[in-house]
């Protein structure tokens, strides 16, 4: 019993980690209808250059900092030269070219900054805690609780403020925004500023988890999984998607790995999903679009 | 105003002439090519460009024609390749040539079980499917030596090589001349789909799926079809891959950037065209030597290589988000002549 | 016409509705053999909501729809297409990456007997039924005036002339019935006339049953030989024409509606 709660619970603490990267891409399919392929390029970029930074004597605060300028930069320079272009395009022809992103932004950052995988130490340790006979990772732990304080962040910057109203309302419907008078081009740019962000913080826990290297890009692979179980419009879908595919994979390799030869990660979390597009193809708590011909 | 009668007799159509020539003389540049270019060429470039243009060809049919998505090229090449090597392993009375047939029909059908949830799924989703099988396989292929034959660096090789009918194909020329054999078939016969009904149906899915059955398209079978014919011909891509150019692969060599780098190919080329397939893959194939040569000549062999394949990477990307904007159709658009652009000019 | 006769579609109180609002409210009409039924009313009156029911698009929330004696709530698109039941689009569904004798020769699709090997090898079946499918189109083009667009994109034409290809398509595979979405919108009068004569001469010398959803009144009333007015979702009327354009009801649900085109 305890084998089961411990495989649980590292689980969900596992997939608290793929709610956190799997919320980025929310923001961007809520306000520009464009799955990210790019999310997991940009994640890498931002690790990858707060690492550089430090290693080169800059401060944290000011790496991070700087880091975030940068993300900001990319965010206005991807929403002029990539997505307004792009406009009115097939999902197909958006999901493409951000494929296309993916490889540019990898191509930049390790270009400049190397393909060696980095250490990164942001002074969490990662004891074991003990409760009763299971034993929790401390690191994990605190990365649930990271993901838990980004969501009432945004959440309240969506209920809260103007802008993320705005947002909402460019999610909703692009072209009654429009003709509100609400700048779609602005709108954009902030969240991909946003997602950005979301995608720093990610990838900083998960680089310290495994390295800042080139895989970390990857986890854009597991976030598929998780958005189509949890749905793609929506933020405590990714939460619920992510512990469902965190807990899922954990049980899986653990219960029914031992009878496939085990190493059954990769793909289960994939072979979940289809399932839920079987019977669920919106996801848990996404939109149902209707068809008009 | 004409008769209202729904089967009056047609006027004649087409013109041949021009296309023929053109055929023709690219028939015996290819023929011929052999004795005009270098080994290193024929090994290096020339075979696995031909390769690359066949999983476009491949991949094009389901994306391109019947547009349905697919991130799963590396994974039907892969069936196609292990398969090849079973058959060879285990029946090798049966000869190389039909011992691929048999593997292109079983990478077939695992596209076709891999495609069917594209009769639930539309659209973006659809990778999910695909890309399901490209983990799968990679797990697969390399979890149970059976597989691989228990050899210790889990490669696969042809013992015999290409060797058939008393045949030996394994100097470049022989390589040469038997996959530009096969890639001709498969375009004929690709060709032959994308002229008829199939390729009619397929468009007509990918432009408006919904529309399209209530024309009276069978929809779920034609994109069934699009993925098992489609797999059919990546499993061959795959295993002349393996065996008619790298000579032993393993699953690192259809993995998740092969499958990236034959959807490039087709985006580059041009989506929808059976030349886009071969297009790209001269451009996929030719750019690094470009960009090595560039480099050369510009830091005279200072470059680091990580650097150069990283560079390598970016340009991609911006080639692809570029041909996105501007041309949707690829370099197959870029490249059209005239004929084309007469078509537009129609008055009403 | 008369009504003890079998009708080639019959509606029964069918409902629909779409997130809480209710596009279709228990409608019931009858539609007969060899008739030209038109289907008029304000927009949102679920008027198009319908016909995708009749193709299998979408499944009522209540009601059956009888064709040629046959009932069913609902069915596959490609069954309905089966069945003959022929369709031309509100907003000119063209496969738009294919050139206009394609377009027209995928309506075809369902005729079609050859199996996917014949067609790679291209064996004798199989181009002999292109051959025949060619000609089948050619000839569905020429009653339209296409010829000369045969080989061109769809895409790149102009509204009117793919309204017309639109037609074409539906009608090529030699339907039994034949549901019209505003195969009139956004022509000039001209143009609206060539339509209507050629909506005229299907019904006429092909026998063919016609259910047509148009805003043009005028043109109609004139055309119709039976009208079925819709507001809300609900059946407001139902009769020949003359009866329909006095009717007080109709005239009260026009009025403060945009397309207040009734004729005098």
């Amino acid at each position: 019993m305890s084998m089961f709660l411990e495989t649980l619970i590292g689980g969900l603490l596992a997939g608290a980690m793929y709610s956190l990267v799997a919320i980025g891409f929310v923001l961007i399919y809520k306000a520009s209808g464009v799955f990210n392929y790019a999310q997991g390029s940009i994640l890498l970029f931002g690790a990858l250059t707060f690492v550089t930074l430090t290693e080169n004597g800059v401060p944290a605060y000011g790496a991070i900092a700087i880091t975030i300028a940068l993300l900001i930069a990319t965010a206005i320079a991807v929403e002029k030269l990539l997505l307004r272009p792009l406009t009115n395009r097939s999902p197909m022809t958006l999901f493409m070219a951000t494929l296309g992103l993916s490889y540019v932004v990898e191509g930049v950052a390790q270009g400049i900054m190397g393909s060696q995988v980095r250490a990164l130490n942001l002074g969490i340790e990662d004891l074991p805690i003990f409760i009763g006979d299971i034993l929790i990772s401390q690191f994990d732990l605190m990365a649930a609780g990271v993901a838990l304080a980004l969501v009432i962040a945004l959440s309240l910057l969506f209920n809260r403020t103007r802008i993320g109203i705005q947002l909402r309302g460019v999610a909703d419907d692009t072209r009654a925004a429009l003709s509100l008078g609400i700048d779609i081009n602005r709108i954009w740019q902030i969240v991909w500023a946003v997602a950005g962000i979301v995608g720093l913080v990610a990838g900083l826990l998960w680089g310290a988890r495994q390295g800042v290297q080139f895989s970390l890009s990857l986890v854009v692979l597991k976030a598929l999984p998780v958005l189509i179980i949890g749905g793609f419009t929506s933020i405590p879908g990714a939460i619920v998607g992510g512990l469902i595919v965190g807990a899922g994979e954990s049980l899986a390799e653990t219960y029914i790995g031992p009878f496939l030869g085990g190493g059954i990660t990769p793909w289960f979390a994939y072979a979940l999903a289809l399932v839920f597009l079987f019977i669920r193809p919106s996801g848990l708590f996404g939109e149902r679009s209707i068809e008009r011909v | 105003m004409a008769e209202l009668d729904l089967r009056a007799t047609a006027e004649p159509a087409d013109l041949v002439g021009l296309k023929a020539i053109g055929l023709a003389v690219v028939t015996a540049l290819a023929l011929a090519a052999p004795f005009f270019v270098s080994e290193y060429w024929i090994n290096a470039i020339i075979v696995p460009f031909l390769i690359l243009s066949l999983a476009g060809l491949g991949l094009n049919l389901l994306t391109g024609y019947a547009g349905q998505l697919s991130l799963g090229a590396g994974a039907f090449m892969m069936v196609g390749a292990y398969a090849t090597f079973a058959l060879q392993l285990r029946m090798p009375e049966l000869p190389l040539p039909f011992a691929l047939i048999v593997a292109g029909l079983i990478a077939g059908a695992v596209g076709l079980v891999f495609g069917l949830p594209s009769t639930r799924i539309k659209g973006f989703y659809l990778i999910v499917s695909t890309l399901a099988a490209q983990f799968f396989f990679e797990w697969l292929f390399l979890k149970f030596p059976w597989f691989y034959n228990g050899n210790s660096s889990a490669t696969i090789a042809l013992s015999r090589g290409l060797s058939f009918f008393g045949l030996d194909a394994n100097g470049p020329h022989g390589r040469y001349y038997f996959t530009l054999g096969i890639v001709t078939l498969l375009t004929f016969l690709s060709f032959n789909l994308i002229r008829g009904q199939t390729g009619r149906n397929w468009m007509a899915i990918r432009d408006m799926d919904t529309a399209a059955a209530v024309i009276g398209v069978p929809v779920l079978r034609a994109k069934l079809q699009a993925f098992a014919v489609s797999s059919f011909i990546l499993g061959i891509a795959g295993a002349l891959w393996a065996f008619a150019y790298l000579g032993s692969a393993s699953v690192q060599s259809f993995g998740l950037h092969r499958s990236y780098q034959v959807l490039f190919i087709i985006i580059i080329g041009g989506l929808g065209t059976i030349r886009g397939a071969y297009l790209g893959a001269a451009f996929v194939s030719l750019l690094p030597l470009a960009l090595d040569w560039l480099f050369q000549y510009l830091f005279s062999g200072q470059v680091d290589a990580g650097l150069l394949q990283n560079i390598q990477k970016a340009i991609f990307g911006i080639l692809i988000i570029w041909f996105l904007i501007r041309e949707p159709e690829g370099l197959s658009r870029l490249l059209a002549i005239r004929r084309t652009a007469s078509r537009r000019l129609f008055p009403s | 016409m008369g009504t003890s006769a079998t009708p080639a579609l019959e509606i029964r109180n069918v409902s629909l509705s779409f997130k809480g609002v209710k596009a279709i409210s228990d409608l019931s009409f009858r539609v007969e053999k060899q008739e030209i039924c038109a289907l008029i009313g304000p927009n949102g009156a679920g008027k198009s909501s319908l016909l995708n029911i009749i193709n299998g698009v979408y499944v009522p929330d209540s009601g059956e729809i009888v064709f040629e004696g046959e009932r069913f709530q609902c069915m596959q698109p490609i069954d309905a297409a089966r069945r003959g039941i022929g369709r031309g689009f509100q907003n000119n569904a063209l496969f738009s990456g294919m050139s206009v004798i394609d377009n027209v020769i995928a309506g075809l699709s369902r005729h079609s007997r050859v199996t996917l090997v014949e067609e790679m090898l291209r064996l004798p079946r199989a181009l002999s039924e292109e051959r025949d499918f060619h000609e089948r189109a050619r000839a569905v083009l020429h009653i339209f005036d296409l010829e000369k667009h045969a080989n061109t994109p769809v895409g790149t034409l102009p509204y009117g002339v793919q309204k017309k290809v639109e037609m074409a398509r539906a009608i090529v595979g030699e339907p039994k019935i034949l549901l019209l979405d505003e195969p009139l919108a956004g022509m000039n009068a001209a143009e609206k006339q060539e339509i209507a004569t050629i909506i005229q001469r299907l019904n006429t010398e092909l026998k063919l049953t016609i259910v047509l959803i148009e805003h043009d009144v005028g043109i109609v009333l004139k055309l119709a030989h039976h009208v079925v007015v819709l507001d809300y979702g609900r059946k407001l009327a139902d009769g020949v024409p003359a009866t329909i354009r006095d009717n007080p009801d109709v005239i009260a649900a026009y009025i403060g509606s945009e397309h207040s085109e009734v004729a005098a």
